[in-house]
Order: structure tokens, then C-alpha cells, then sequence
């Protein structure tokens, strides 16, 4: 898997026609702590959010750009995911969320002592975004923003 | 299409002086995006962190992410995760 060959034709079809937007970044930024003193945060597209929170909605004509904030303290296993795309197997998203926002995984390294505390939030986003322009111009930068105002040392993202 | 988002959120991230690093299942995808720094996986769509309840899969992968962080380039840094 992984690879266009292994997905379905039409999936295939389209991925390969698709012309991708590159990431806005011009210069990496510097991790300026060891892991063991920082402050990491979640950001998963897997559209995971809290019971209580709106599911993300899949009528949006080029994918909902919203997001959720997940706290940090927050039961795994409760998630839910609200994905539009037909184009992965859920099973295993629903049996254990860790999949995609490794939530118990980070608290088990920061116990250890291999990372700094988490941030107090975590960030889901549904990431089936054929038209990414307010994903660009708002949501991700408004993010961005939430973060860099938490004074997180790194964030780590993950796709479904 | 969530490849591609990751990218262009972790692009926003590292835009705002945050250092970022994605798991990401697509290959050509990633070459196309050009996240800063990412770790490819061999892993069906929709697994990311490779096994539904396998602490021990998931921490080896999340862990060959964080190792990323530390890098620096003028590049994109994307490197193929190795299962123990």
C-alpha cells in the first residue's frame, strides 16, 4: 500500500490528475529544546472530534475546512470520526483512535520522561480538502496561531 | 486528499516558528507537497500509526517521527520508516 498503484482505479485516476498545492513554508523552523523539556501538540485529518462537538460536514463543496480542539485530557476511546472519504478502511480508526492522534502514546512517553508534558490541546481537521484555499488562508493559519500562542515546542500531524 | 492537507497545515505550523514534523501514507504525495519534515510509512490508508491497539507499533513509529524534529534543512526532509 501507499503507493497510487495499490488504490483503486478511480481513486488512482484522480490522485495522479490532481494538481497538489505545495506547503507554505519558506524557512524550517529550529527545535530549540531537547524532546525531554518540550511541549509537543497533536494535529491529526482523520476529522476525529469529542462526542459533544459537530461532526465536520461532508456537504461542503470542497472539503469543510474547519477544526476541533481536542483536549489534552481527553478519553481516546470516546472519539469519533465524521470522515467523508470512502478511500481508507475505518476499522481500525474506530477500534482505537491512536491511530491517527496518538494521544495515550504521547502521555506514556512524557511519563517516561522521553518528551515534556503535552500541550493542553490538540487539534483535529477532516483532511478530504480538494479545494484548500480557506484551509490556507484561515483555518491552518488561525492554528498555527493557537499553538504558537500555547508556546508549543513542536507539533507532529498525521493523515488517515 | 488528507496527505495533502497535513502538508499544507504543518506548512502553516512551521510558517509560525513551530517545528513540524507529519506521518504521511502517500508517497507521491509527499514529493508533491513537500512538507518540511516527514516520515513516509508502509501502511494501509487510514493506519497511520501502523496497528489499532499495538502501543508498541504505534510508539516505534511516532517515535522514528519525533527523531526527525531535531533536523534542519533548507530541503524537505523525507525519510522511509524502518519497522523494527
Amino acid at each position: 500500500m501507499a503507493y497510487f498503484d495499490d488504490l483503486p482505479f478511480v481513486e488512482r485516476s484522480f490522485l495522479k490528475l490532481y494538481r497538489y498545492r505545495r506547503s507554505p513554508w519558506k524557512t524550517m523552523a529550529r527545535l530549540e529544546k531537547p524532546l525531554s523539556a518540550s511541549r509537543g501538540a497533536l494535529i491529526t485529518t482523520a476529522a476525529l472530534h469529542l462526542p459533544g462537538q459537530e461532526p465536520f460536514d461532508e456537504s461542503i463543496r470542497g472539503g469543510d475546512w474547519s477544526y476541533r480542539e481536542i483536549p489534552d485530557a481527553t478519553d481516546v476511546g470516546t472519539l469519533r470520526t465524521s470522515h467523508r472519504s470512502k478511500s481508507f478502511d475505518r476499522a481500525g480508526l474506530e477500534s482505537d483512535p491512536n491511530l491517527a492522534l496518538p494521544l495515550d502514546r504521547l502521555h506514556e512517553l512524557a511519563a517516561r520522561g522521553v518528551i515534556g508534558p503535552p500541550n493542553r490541546r490538540h487539534f483535529s481537521f477532516m483532511g478530504s480538502i480538494v479545494a484548500p484555499g480557506r484551509l490556507l488562508r484561515e483555518s491552518g493559519p488561525e492554528v498555527a496561531d493557537k499553538l504558537r500562542k500555547d508556546a508549543v515546542d513542536w507539533v507532529l500531524l498525521t493523515p488517515v | 486528499m488528507c496527505n495533502q492537507a497535513v502538508g499544507l497545515i504543518q506548512g502553516c505550523i512551521e510558517s509560525a516558528g513551530i517545528p513540524s514534523v507529519s506521518i504521511l501514507l502517500l508517497r507521491e504525495v509527499a514529493d508533491q507537497v513537500r512538507p518540511p519534515r516527514s516520515l513516509w510509512v508502509p501502511f494501509p490508508m487510514g493506519y497511520p500509526l501502523g496497528e489499532p491497539r499495538r502501543p508498541d507499533v504505534q510508539e516505534h513509529v511516532l517515535l522514528a517521527a519525533l527523531d526527525l524534529l531535531p533536523r534542519h534543512s533548507t530541503a524537505p526532509i523525507l525519510e522511509d520508516y524502518r519497522p523494527s
